[in-house]
């Protein structure tokens, strides 16, 4: 079975328990994505698959023939980076960095929710327009832990980027 | 992980007979999973059912909705008519888990997942649930989370997700298929069990059945209110919650129907309670008379007493701004 990964075409005729982030890490060597719990606890395994985030320590790797996945590494690189990297760099948005890679597909794949309207459990009216206040950030971010604290630099990252996105 | 074999199921008989010979489906694998890594789950076999054709929201004739068992938490909450016509559904869905979570679980997967009891997640542990017969290492241990309502002396585990509990309050049903090819509708009501003296069954579902979808009823107007207590504010379980759905009319309340969540080993409905508000005027000595009713059998087991005066303080306020009333009010 394939999949693509980054753009790049990948096939996969493994152990049936290989999970995604497995699959990711220990096969195509892409370890920028981490494994913090391994139980969709802390989001720092958060990829987005068909555009969207999910844990890629909940999902088995043959789950995922045909989709289109994108890690930290094909979201932008040293030399071209995407404005999330750039913003989360200028704010200091990490210490350690663990969380930072899930940190930062995690915000891609909720500005795309945003643009699509989504509402989450802080939006006051459920049919209105979605304004990313920091209550909403926070609760939208609210699966990615941050073992180090650096929250309030990553909110202020993401909202540097989510505000030069609206128009 | 234990080893296990994957099948994709190519249709729902398929999956049907796969599950009937002892394969265990699994949808966006969120719960499954995280169990199966704990050895708590250990199926021979898994039964793809992604690429069923169960990813649908469709509109019915008597102006309910059909949710396919494969729509995912986030494609419902984010649905036009989900969130104009059953709020309550929306509300409850976002209040759960978090988008990650919400991307990849499906209906059917999250109405099915098992409770989060610490004794069940720990195979070291006694768990009547995980292991019949092995005991309950909650009744007399760490049991904060644990029942209030219809436990039993085997388990006192709760049912710990919230759309089941707005899809009580809904009065929504789920559709399933038996092997056999025939279907049933099942009131959410009915669909999860009390634990009795076999806790190892979650629900009503008979080997071998898939569901196929959920239906809502026409919206019920109103007002619709979803509240839930937890930890923290954000990604952690209810300890109580409370779904209600709640039309006033001419300053009496018209109907009512309310659901609670993370209290029983079922979401917990109670129709006295709707029965008491029905037709009522809103004040505080009548929502104290409904937190009684609701509340009249209900058994802490140490660390989760507080559960009792919380649920009571939680409806009354689910009440009161459901029906715009003020501390005080007296009907
Ligand atoms: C860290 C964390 C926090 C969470 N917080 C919350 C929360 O606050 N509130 C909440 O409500 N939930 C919460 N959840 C649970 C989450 O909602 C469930 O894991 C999810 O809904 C399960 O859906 P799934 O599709 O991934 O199910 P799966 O894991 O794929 O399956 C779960 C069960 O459903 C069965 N099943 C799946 N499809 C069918 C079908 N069509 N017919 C019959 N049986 C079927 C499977 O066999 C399995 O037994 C949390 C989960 C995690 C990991
Ligand atoms: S490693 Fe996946 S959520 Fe923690
Ligand atoms: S920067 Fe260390 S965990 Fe977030």
């Amino acid at each position: 079975m394939e999949l693509t990964i980054n753009g790049e075409r990948r096939a996969f005729n493994g152990d049936p328990r290989r999970t995604l982030l497995d699959f990711l890490r220990l096969d195509c060597g892409l370890t920028g994505t981490k494994k913090g719990c391994d139980h969709g606890q802390c989001g720092a395994c958060t990829v987005l698959v068909n555009g969207q985030r999910i844990n890629s320590c909940l999902s088995l790797t043959l789950m995922h023939e045909g989709d289109t996945i994108t890690t930290i590494e094909g979201v932008g690189t040293p030399d071209a980076p995407d404005p999330l990297q750039t913003a989360f760099v200028r704010h200091d948005g990490y210490q350690c960095g663990y969380c930072t890679p899930g940190q930062i597909c995690s915000a891609k794949g909720m500005l795309a929710e945003i643009a699509a309207g989504w509402a989450s459990a802080v939006t006051r009216d459920l049919e209105g327009e979605v304004v990313l206040t920091r209550e909403e950030l926070a609760e939208r971010m609210s699966g990615n832990l941050c073992r180090c604290g650096a929250y309030s630099n990553i909110v202020d990252a993401i909202l540097e980027v989510a505000g030069e996105a609206r128009p | 992980m234990r080893p296990f074999e994957y099948r994709r199921a190519e249709g729902v008989e398929q999956a049907g007979a796969l599950a009937l010979a002892g394969g265990r489906l699994i949808a966006g694998g969120t719960n499954l999973l995280d169990l199966m890594k704990l050895q708590v789950e250990t199926p021979a076999q898994l039964v793809d059912v992604n690429r069923l054709p169960l990813r649908e929201i469709e509109p019915l004739a008597d102006g309910g909705l059909r949710i396919g068992a494969l729509v995912s938490n986030s494609a419902c909450a984010a649905d036009p008519r989900v969130r104009a016509g059953w709020p309550l559904l929306a509300r409850a869905i976002l209040a759960g888990a978090t988008f990650q979570l919400r991307n990849k679980a499906t209906t059917a997967g999250n109405l099915c997942q098992r409770t989060r009891c610490h004794y069940f997640y720990n195979p070291d542990q006694p768990c009547n649930k995980r292991a019949p017969g092995s005991g309950c290492g909650a009744l007399g241990g760490f049991n904060r989370i644990h029942a209030i309502l219809g436990a039993s002396d085997q388990c006192i585990a709760t049912y710990p997700g919230d759309m089941a509990v707005a899809l009580a309050a809904l009065d929504a049903a789920v559709v399933i298929a038996a092997p056999d090819g025939s279907q049933r509708s099942v009131p959410v009501r009915g669909f999860h069990r009390l634990p009795g003296d076999t806790p190892e069954k979650d629900n009503v579902l008979e080997p071998g059945e898939v569901i196929l979808a959920v239906t809502l009823p026409p919206p019920a107007g109103g007002t619709q209110l979803y509240r839930k207590v937890r930890e923290r504010s954000s990604y952690a379980f209810a300890l109580v919650s409370v779904a209600a759905a709640v039309r006033m009319e001419g300053g009496r309340i018209a109907q009512a129907s309310l659901a609670f969540g993370a209290l029983a080993h079922r979401p917990w409905r109670d129709p006295r309670v709707d029965a008491l508000l029905t037709g009522a005027r809103p004040g505080d000595a009548l929502f104290a008379e409904a937190a009684d009713l609701l509340l009249e059998g209900a058994q802490g087991r140490g660390h989760n007493d507080f559960k009792i005066p919380l649920t009571r303080r939680t409806l009354v306020a689910v009440l009161r701004e459901a029906t715009g009333t003020q501390p005080g009010d007296q009907a």
